[in-house]
């Protein structure tokens, strides 16, 4: 299980050295949002930008690991290579046509590279527990009911950052 | 009327949508996420609603009037309108969706041609509601006001 505080901080250490190398804020997150409903990316990258995150949005798992760099063969072999990673965190939604978001949590856990490392968060609407645990013992960071509040938002940062209130 | 008139009739209405169940607190999470940065969040956000629910609508209406319904073609219809309608807090939308989707299931064509009726009748009402708000905050504004914040727990 992916939940634990020590793992969490260990994780943000990975992501936030490579980001410290190139010069960035290193308390800025830059999250990889996937989403097949327009209207729920819209939700989610704003949410996700008045909590000062940077954000890059995909309409669907194939075009996210397009971004991650395993879109196909030559990428794959460059994201192998290459230690930067370019996003901190992946939201996704579970229900999506073609790849769902668990097959995507999945392909990125399978990961050679250290994009393994990048937490993945799930979002649905739906509330089936089988569901939850199948994609938290797949390695999921959180899983998250949508619709999402800022308030969830908050935690996650909060979850992710390690904060101690 | 007057602007601090104005500003009553726009609290008032607004209220009125959330006791009358056709806006839950979702919309209240819309109005937080608008900001002097971002001063037109929900009238964008529910615009795209409006565009999309309008293409789902039409889809339905003809995968429904198929000789043979496709239900395989009918129920991601349905799911991405009630996750669109629940993101944006029109709540009737949502549920009359819910209802919709059991029907889906059981692949029952008659239930499910007087689900749609239901789900347009809601989307419609939600529609003319949320038209009406914004016009209401556009002659706020336009009259040199400020939008009165929203009032949570009432």
């Amino acid at each position: 299980m992916n939940s634990s505080g020590d793992s969490c901080s260990s994780l943000m250490e990975v992501a936030f050295d490579h980001h410290h190398h190139h010069g960035h804020d290193d308390r800025e997150l830059h999250v990889l949002a996937v989403d097949d409903n327009l209207i729920d990316r819209k939700l989610v990258e704003r949410l996700l930008k008045i909590s000062s995150c940077k954000v890059t949005t995909a309409e669907n798992a194939l075009r996210a690991l397009e971004y991650l760099g395993l879109g196909d063969q030559n990428q794959h072999i460059d994201a192998l290579t290459n230690n930067d990673l370019k996003v901190n965190l992946i939201i996704t939604d579970y229900c999506m046509p073609g790849m769902t978001g668990f097959e995507l949590l999945k392909k990125v856990k399978q990961e050679s590279s250290n994009l393994k490392e990048v937490p993945v968060v799930i979002m649905s609407s739906e509330n089936i527990p089988t569901r939850i645990n199948k994609c938290l013992a797949s390695g999921a960071q959180m899983f998250m009911q949508k619709p999402l509040k800022l308030s969830d938002v908050e935690k996650l940062k909060c979850h992710l950052m390690n904060c101690r209130i | 009327m007057d602007l601090v008139q104005m500003q009553k009739s726009l609290q008032d209405y607004t209220k009125s949508l959330f006791l009358e169940g056709i806006l839950d607190s979702q919309f209240l999470q819309l109005q937080q996420l608008q900001d002097e940065s971002n001063p037109d969040f929900v009238s964008q956000v529910v615009t795209l609603f409006f565009q999309d629910s309008d293409r789902i609508l039409n889809d339905l209406s003809l995968s429904l009037g198929q000789q043979v319904v496709d239900f395989k073609k009918v129920d991601p219809h349905v799911h991405q309108l009630k996750g669109s309608s629940s993101s944006i807090g029109a709540q009737r939308v949502k549920n009359a969706c819910v209802v919709f989707r059991n029907f889906c299931e059981q692949q029952n064509v008659e239930a499910c041609h007087r689900c749609l009726q239901q789900v347009k009748q809601e989307y419609y009402l939600v529609k003319n509601r949320l038209e009406t708000l914004f016009k209401l905050e556009q002659q706020i504004v336009a009259s040199g006001g400020m939008i009165p914040a929203v009032e949570l727990g009432f």
